[in-house]
């Protein structure tokens, strides 16, 4: 037990970083340096919608609309207004959030199901926007020649790997952040909402604001990953903003486990593997994984990480009960991965 | 403590609550009892201003508290439990109470993510806070039970330590004693009258009678949203509108 611990505390997120640190090592080739860098920066958009969807109970579908809309922002800035790359980097987030606040608003005046149809509406209304609004975003030619990140001091990101270990900072930074605050009160307070809503009012928490804060926070996330992402890739078609991004995030939060901290990370760096090595099967493969996923939210519905943590939080709780109450109150709090 | 003056709430042509007026005793057991479909819950939410009235007044503690959204009535003190309560069940039972303070705490996103020494104090007092409620409760031996494992007594037991988490003056409680046993419901009215001896006031809505006749102080008597009846147990055991609308027909009424 002792043991298992260590390795859900910094120690079991060092490993984790370790592997990412020695991962463009073992494989040594720029393919496969590209698939897990994409993987990366899907993990961090995914990260974002796990707060507002995992965490805060809001099941947003309009998360890819967002990640296009850093994406544009970073792409149109850099090649038809020559900013450079990292003030247009910057510009991204506050363009996002900027866009959120008032689509936040009054989506997420809408409860449950009718805020997901909702947000899926607005998801689908910036797509269009995108990919009609020609004089901005180029339409469907989209945006080419996307300069790649310029360097910082003597860092440059000319390289597959230079540019794996630039994306790799930023989902280590985006997890370090994302785990204080879903271990802090805050969390705690978007979590009692998720739980439900009555009662968090009840207990003296205004739900608009503390939504609006968890849903800002989510699309600031899904923007930074977009500009990664124009960064990374160098194009940008108006693809990027449709559902089926959302909905293939949405799968590795579900995979992974929704409102836990790994989860989605795992999701997210996991299934694009498994569809990779399924891709000799093209279109069939939705045939191999689609049971494959029902099955998984019928006997796991809280997925791979919320399964493992459902599991050991009992066996904590059982371990807990013959001891005198004193002693089980000095014991560490029950720790969130 | 609570003063509530023609009180009225109208869904369509549907008066749920229709010119009510009484007053919440500071220090008392008030109780609302009536027949099902009375308003007994509309009135309630209407306090907890999750409605809002459609006329008439509430002053708490002299404050006008009508145009109030439910997280700001709160604030003020008024904490309220649920005929369920919507507890995270993965996590243990003192994971789920330590946000109960967090209305009293004011860290921001700023703290959280510098780690402010706010934010450690904030947190600090929010587990203090949570234990505190779960020992009054006499739950402290189950803080770190799976919120989900626990029975449907101590789930009740659990939302009164929620609501005394938020440090409340008044409790609304709605009917703390539904679906659990005998046994278990004298427990609960102990607990009950614990409170009243900690300084609280509370205001409960429940449909077992004995249970009412022997824990109130005073009992308004709601039915078809208007007031009926008011005062101690005797009087209103003895009223002949409230044998008839309601301890007449009694036996009628599927056990909550």
């Amino acid at each position: 037990m002792m043991f298992l611990r260590l390795f859900e505390g910094r120690l079991g997120w060092g490993l984790l970083l370790l592997a990412g640190l020695l991962f463009p090592l073992i494989v040594g080739n720029d393919y496969h340096l590209t698939v897990m860098s994409t993987a990366y920066i899907f993990a961090i958009a995914t990260l974002g919608l796990n707060l507002i969807t995992g965490y805060t109970g809001q099941f947003n579908l309009a998360h890819s609309g967002f990640m296009a809309l850093g994406a544009y922002t970073l792409g149109i800035l850099t090649v038809d207004h020559q900013v450079p790359f990292w003030i247009a980097f910057a510009l991204s987030g506050v363009v996002t959030v900027a866009l959120g606040l008032p689509l936040g608003w009054v989506s997420l005046r809408l409860r449950g199901h009718y805020f997901s149809i909702f947000t899926l509406c607005v998801g689908y209304i910036l797509f269009l926007v995108i990919e009609k609004w020609e004089g901005l975003t180029h339409g469907t030619v989209g945006i080419i020649g996307i300069p790649a990140p310029a360097a910082i001091g003597p860092l440059t990101f000319d390289t597959p790997l230079k540019l794996y270990y630039l994306v790799l900072a930023f989902l280590v930074l985006g997890v370090w952040v994302m785990r204080r605050i879903v271990n802090s009160l805050m969390g705690r307070t978007f979590m009692a909402i998720r739980n439900g809503d009555e009662l968090a009012q009840a207990l003296g928490i205004n739900l608009m604001r503390n939504k609006l804060v968890a849903f800002l926070l989510s699309v600031l996330y899904a923007g930074w990953s977009g500009a990664l992402y124009a960064g990374f890739v160098r194009f940008l078609g108006p693809d990027l903003a449709s559902a089926a991004h959302s909905f293939d995030m949405t799968m590795y939060m579900l995979v992974g486990g929704l409102g836990t901290l790994l989860g989605p990370l795992l999701g997210a760096l996991m299934v694009p593997w498994l569809t990779q090595y399924m891709q000799f099967l093209q279109e069939y493969r939705f045939l191999i994984f689609g049971p494959l996923l029902i099955l998984l939210v019928i006997f796991m519905p809280h997925g791979i990480v919320g399964s493992w943590l459902g599991w050991r939080a009992r066996r904590q709780s059982v371990a807990a009960k013959p001891v005198a109450p004193t002693v089980t109150a000095a014991k560490p709090e029950v720790r969130r991965a | 403590m609570l003063e509530i003056k023609n009180l009225t709430k109208r869904f369509g042509g549907n008066a749920a609550v229709n010119d009510v007026s009484t007053v919440i005793e500071r220090g008392k057991i008030n109780a609302i009892i009536g027949p099902n479909g009375a308003g007994k819950t509309t009135f309630f939410n209407l306090i907890g201003g999750v409605i809002k009235p459609t006329s008439g007044s509430m002053t708490f503690e002299g404050l006008d508290i009508v145009p109030l959204r439910t997280d700001q009535v709160a604030c003020l003190g008024v904490a309220r439990t649920f005929q369920t309560t919507t507890l995270f069940d993965m996590a243990t039972v003192l994971d789920n109470l330590i946000v109960g303070h967090r209305l009293r705490t004011r860290s921001g996103l700023w703290d959280v993510l510098t780690g402010s020494k706010r934010l450690m104090q904030d947190e600090r007092v929010c587990r203090e806070k949570a234990r505190a409620a779960l020992d009054f409760v006499g739950l402290a031996h189950l803080e770190n039970r799976i919120a989900g494992d626990i029975t449907q007594e101590e789930r009740k037991r659990v939302a009164f330590a929620l609501a005394l988490a938020t440090e409340p003056k008044l409790v609304l409680l709605d009917e703390p004693a539904g679906g659990v046993n005998p046994e278990e419901t004298v427990g609960l009215a102990a607990l009950i009258r614990k409170m009243v001896a900690h300084g609280l006031t509370v205001c409960l809505i429940e449909h077992k009678m004995d249970m009412i006749m022997s824990l109130a102080d005073k009992i308004l008597v709601l039915n078809y949203g208007e007031k009926i009846a008011e005062g101690t147990p005797a009087e209103v055991r003895a009223n002949p509108a409230v044998i008839d609308a309601y301890l007449g027909s009694e036996h009628d009424e599927i056990p909550a």
